[in-house]
């Protein structure tokens, strides 16, 4: 009986002992990880499909008539919903002669933004996110993403909606 | 409390593999097994468990990580959502223990029933055997009781096994070496399987 071999070392991610299964091991940690960004990949990349497919769906829209124009003096604001029922946007009538429509959406988490004529701007009271009157881009707080415009159309003395600006 | 084997008392009944089969965990399905020592010369059968070997050859070549081993020692058949039917580990074991079932696609051995040896009750064969070849109980008793003695060691070649479950052997022996060549038959001796060599205590 001489000459006996060693059995070789156990590999530390493969443990044959029971109770050393539940330490997590780096392969684990990796795969979770590796698991984790694709999923995360994969989801932006629907995102972005949705995005796009509204988008197409945008330029066939049905046009709305929103008010009458002498029913929004300066300053006035109206609600409206466009394209769909669930889709809140505000009519805002800043100046003579200036009359521009956005969605109601808050671009960072959705809340309802509220439009304040004196300071020319919408204002998001969830996380204080402001947007510009003129283009509804954000001028501070969270929001990275200008506000959709709607697109307007005075016919008579009517005001329709025509299609949504993403 | 252990487990210890003694070949040379088991009369082949049966009972203990009926038993066995009973275990709501694996019903149906015996995981201990009667062999026949040399069956063109001999009805002498002896009973198969699992020695739950102390560095467990079957887990170590199991590519699926799929056999563990308990703190006390008791190497579990295979985790079901992991075992791939490789048979990798029905080749190593030196015991001849793991079975493949084909209907199952699994790989299945005794567990020395951890569900009732983990509660303090004895194995279900070794509550059935009627000849005292499987005995599950103290080691102060067996050793009074008997002629021979239990070894835990194996010794395959170059390779020593120690195991959990002891065998019953003479009582001058340390160790049990057993010679695999000489088991393979060969031109001159087609007939050959020689004893296991006792090793000198
Ligand atoms: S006797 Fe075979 S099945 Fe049992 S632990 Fe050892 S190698 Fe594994
Ligand atoms: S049959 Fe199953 S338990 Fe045995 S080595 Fe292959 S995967 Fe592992
Ligand atoms: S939802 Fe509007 S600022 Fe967060």
């Amino acid at each position: 009986m001489t000459n006996r071999t060693n059995p070789p070392p156990q590999s530390p991610g493969f443990p044959i002992n029971w109770e050393d299964e539940h330490q997590v091991t780096r392969r684990t940690f990796v795969t979770f990880l590796l698991l984790l960004s694709t999923t995360f990949v994969a989801s932006t990349g629907l995102i972005g499909l949705l995005n796009w497919l509204r988008r197409r769906q945008a330029s066939q829209l049905a046009p709305l008539r929103i008010a009458q124009l002498q029913e929004i003096p300066i300053g006035g604001v109206t609600l409206f919903h466009y394209p769909t029922a669930s889709d809140p946007c505000l009519l805002i009538h800043p100046s003579a002669e200036i009359f521009l429509a956005y969605s109601q959406k808050c671009t960072h988490l959705s809340c309802p933004v509220l439009y304040q004529a004196a300071e020319r701007q919408f204002y998001c009271p969830c996380h204080a996110g402001r947007f510009a009157v003129e283009d509804g881009r954000p001028l501070s707080g969270p929001p990275k993403r200008p506000l959709p415009r709607i697109e307007i159309k005075v016919t008579g003395d009517e005001i329709w909606a025509v299609g949504v600006q993403a | 409390m252990e487990f210890f084997v003694d070949p040379s008392r088991c009369i082949g009944c049966q009972a203990c593999a009926q038993a066995c089969a009973e275990c709501d965990s694996h019903r149906g399905i015996s995981m201990i097994h009667l062999d026949f020592v040399d069956r063109s010369s001999s009805p002498q059968t002896t009973p198969t468990v699992c020695m739950h070997c102390d560095d467990p050859t079957c887990a170590r070549v199991c590519p699926a990580d799929a056999i563990k081993q308990t703190a006390e020692g008791v190497v579990q058949s295979a985790l079901k959502p992991r075992c791939v039917g490789c048979s990798n580990c029905v080749l190593a074991c030196p015991f001849g223990v793991p079975r493949y079932i084909p209907a199952l696609d699994q790989m299945m051995k005794c567990d020395m029933c951890y569900d009732r040896t983990s509660a303090g009750l004895k194995p279900m064969c070794a509550t059935v055997c009627p000849s005292g070849a499987l005995y599950y109980g103290s080691r102060e008793t067996i050793v009074q009781m008997r002629r021979e003695q239990p070894t835990n060691t194996f010794v395959f070649g170059r390779r020593v096994v120690t195991t959990k479950v002891s065998l019953m052997v003479s009582a001058n022996t340390s160790a049990l070496e057993v010679d695999i060549a000489s088991f393979l038959p060969s031109p001159e001796d087609p007939s050959a399987g020689n004893n296991p060599q006792q090793v000198a205590a």
